[in-house]
């Protein structure tokens, strides 16, 4: 797969192009996510996904490769998320900053650690993001919102970062990989 | 690639994040300072992607067992015997029906009664059913608007039986309405024949529930929903659903429309002339209010 070192390689344009869809991958992946989530489906509780998804991103990207998702791109998937989830504008942006934040704060100990401690972590961080994101949406509204939806994204949250973090890493590696262009 | 030199560049990476949280959070006040900014962008984002998601829901929904068209396939011949039987049925209820509008004409003849204005309305297919988080809507397909965007928000949206909510933003070719569900709904109902008021308030589960009915008429069960039109935001009559009791002895209204299962919406136009009370215009209040001050004083 690695083809000798890349540095002495020349720097055409179709490395050049190669390397910018790898580096844009991630970001991209991201927003397509979003926007098929928001699919009618008819799954249950389908709008519970889209900000896991969100943030399962955010999270493995800025664990693992940091420089592929800047942060004026983590803010406007957050604005985006908030238009098409029907959430206050910009709420989202601010809490998935913050998850970046909190991921890269902690990166030195959780990206050497083993899978199960970087899924529990995701999964604290997930809970911890959608209690503020239904706080910060009960104050804006002046109104006790329901609490389930916090219950259904941190049961997704859970339940599916072992199933994305399998396709992330596969994508870490190949189509991601700046490294491999 | 732009070159920018190596302390420039470490001084913005560091600069970004508190930059875009800046901008989050200023995101945020604009988002409460003016909710039409949001409302016109979610429309835009709407439009554009509501061709994508009738493309997707087109087939799930034909293929949707019980309701889809696949599902009806495994049925057709005893669906065919209950409907024939529906059918001979209605016919009498028909009669009956016909009878009584008879009856109705004539009273309303000798009554003087002023018959409530025509609305208009358009027909849309329920292109997805999302909302988010803590909010239930749907986007509908409508016809395009010619210029005039705005002219379907606030128009009341109903499917075959019953009142399924309100239009709160329209773009060129999509019109989200907020279910009668929705945490943020409250629509001024009247209770039965006697058409006690009350509020029916929605609550993001199924089943909306009734606020501040008069003390001495409580709601009885099985009684019929119906809009009022205190407020002006609805027209009166309009059947919305059906009083039930739930677990916690807590009146709620069982909705007469599929909201689960939305396919088609009509959107009606009330005009804003409504002969009831109607302190609250129907449009949005920044087309001239001035003038419109003027006009209903005559």
């Amino acid at each position: 797969m690695v083809q000798g070192p890349a540095l002495r390689r020349p720097l055409t344009l179709w490395r050049r192009l190669d390397t910018a869809s790898r580096w844009a991958f991630p970001g991209f992946m991201l927003v397509l996510g979003l926007i098929v989530i928001g699919m009618p489906f008819g799954l249950p509780n389908q709008a519970a996904l889209r900000p896991v998804y969100a943030m399962a991103c955010v999270y493995f990207w800025s664990l693992y490769r940091p420089a592929s998702l800047p942060t004026p791109l983590v803010a406007l998937c957050g604005v985006l998320l908030d238009l098409l989830g029907l959430s206050p504008l910009g709420l989202w942006a601010v809490i998935l900053l913050l998850l970046q934040l909190a991921t890269i704060a902690a990166r030195r100990r959780l990206a050497p650690a083993r899978f199960i401690v970087t899924w529990g972590a995701f999964t604290g961080f997930a809970i911890i993001a959608a209690g503020l994101a239904w706080a910060a949406q009960s104050l804006l509204e002046l109104r006790l919102l329901p609490a389930t939806p916090v219950l259904w994204e941190s049961l997704f949250a859970a339940g599916l970062y072992p199933l994305l973090a399998r396709l992330l890493i596969r994508a870490h590696r190949t189509a991601a990989a700046v490294e491999l262009a | 690639m732009i070159r920018l030199s190596v302390p420039f560049r470490q001084a913005l990476s560091r600069l970004s994040f508190p930059l875009m949280l800046a901008a989050s959070l200023g995101t945020v006040l604009i988002g409460r300072a003016d909710p039409n900014v949001s409302d016109r962008v979610r429309a835009g984002i709407d439009d554009l992607l509501a061709p994508l998601y009738h493309a997707v829901s087109g087939p799930i929904q034909a293929a949707e067992h019980g309701t889809g068209a696949i599902g009806h396939l495994f049925a057709l011949s005893q669906e065919n015997a209950q409907l024939r039987e529906q059918n001979a049925e209605l016919l009498q209820w028909q009669e009956v029906a016909m009878a009584l509008q008879a009856q109705n004409n004539a009273l309303k003849a000798s009554l003087n009664y002023v018959p409530s204005p025509t609305p208009q309305f358009s027909t849309g297919e329920v292109a997805a059913d999302l909302g988010g988080v803590y909010a239930r809507s749907v986007l509908v397909l409508v016809p395009p608007a010619d210029g005039n965007t705005q002219s379907l928000v606030g128009a009341v949206a109903m499917d075959g039986r019953g009142v399924a909510g309100r239009v709160v933003e329209a773009g060129e070719r999509s019109a989200r309405v907020l279910l009668i569900t929705d945490i943020n709904s409250r629509i001024p109902v009247a209770l039965g024949a006697s058409g006690a008021p009350a509020l029916m308030a929605g609550n993001n589960g199924p089943d909306p529930s009734l606020l501040y009915w008069a003390p001495g008429q409580p709601p009885a069960e099985g009684a019929m929903v119906l809009t009022s039109a205190q407020g002006g935001a609805f027209p009166p009559g309009l059947p919305v659903g059906v009083v039930h009791y739930d677990a916690q002895n807590n009146p709620v209204v069982l909705p007469l429309a599929s909201l689960d299962a939305l396919r088609l919406l009509r959107l009606f136009s009330y005009p804003d002339n409504l002969p009831e009370l109607t302190p609250i215009p129907h449009t949005k209040p920044d087309s001239k209010p001035a003038a419109k001050a003027h006009s209903r004083k005559h």
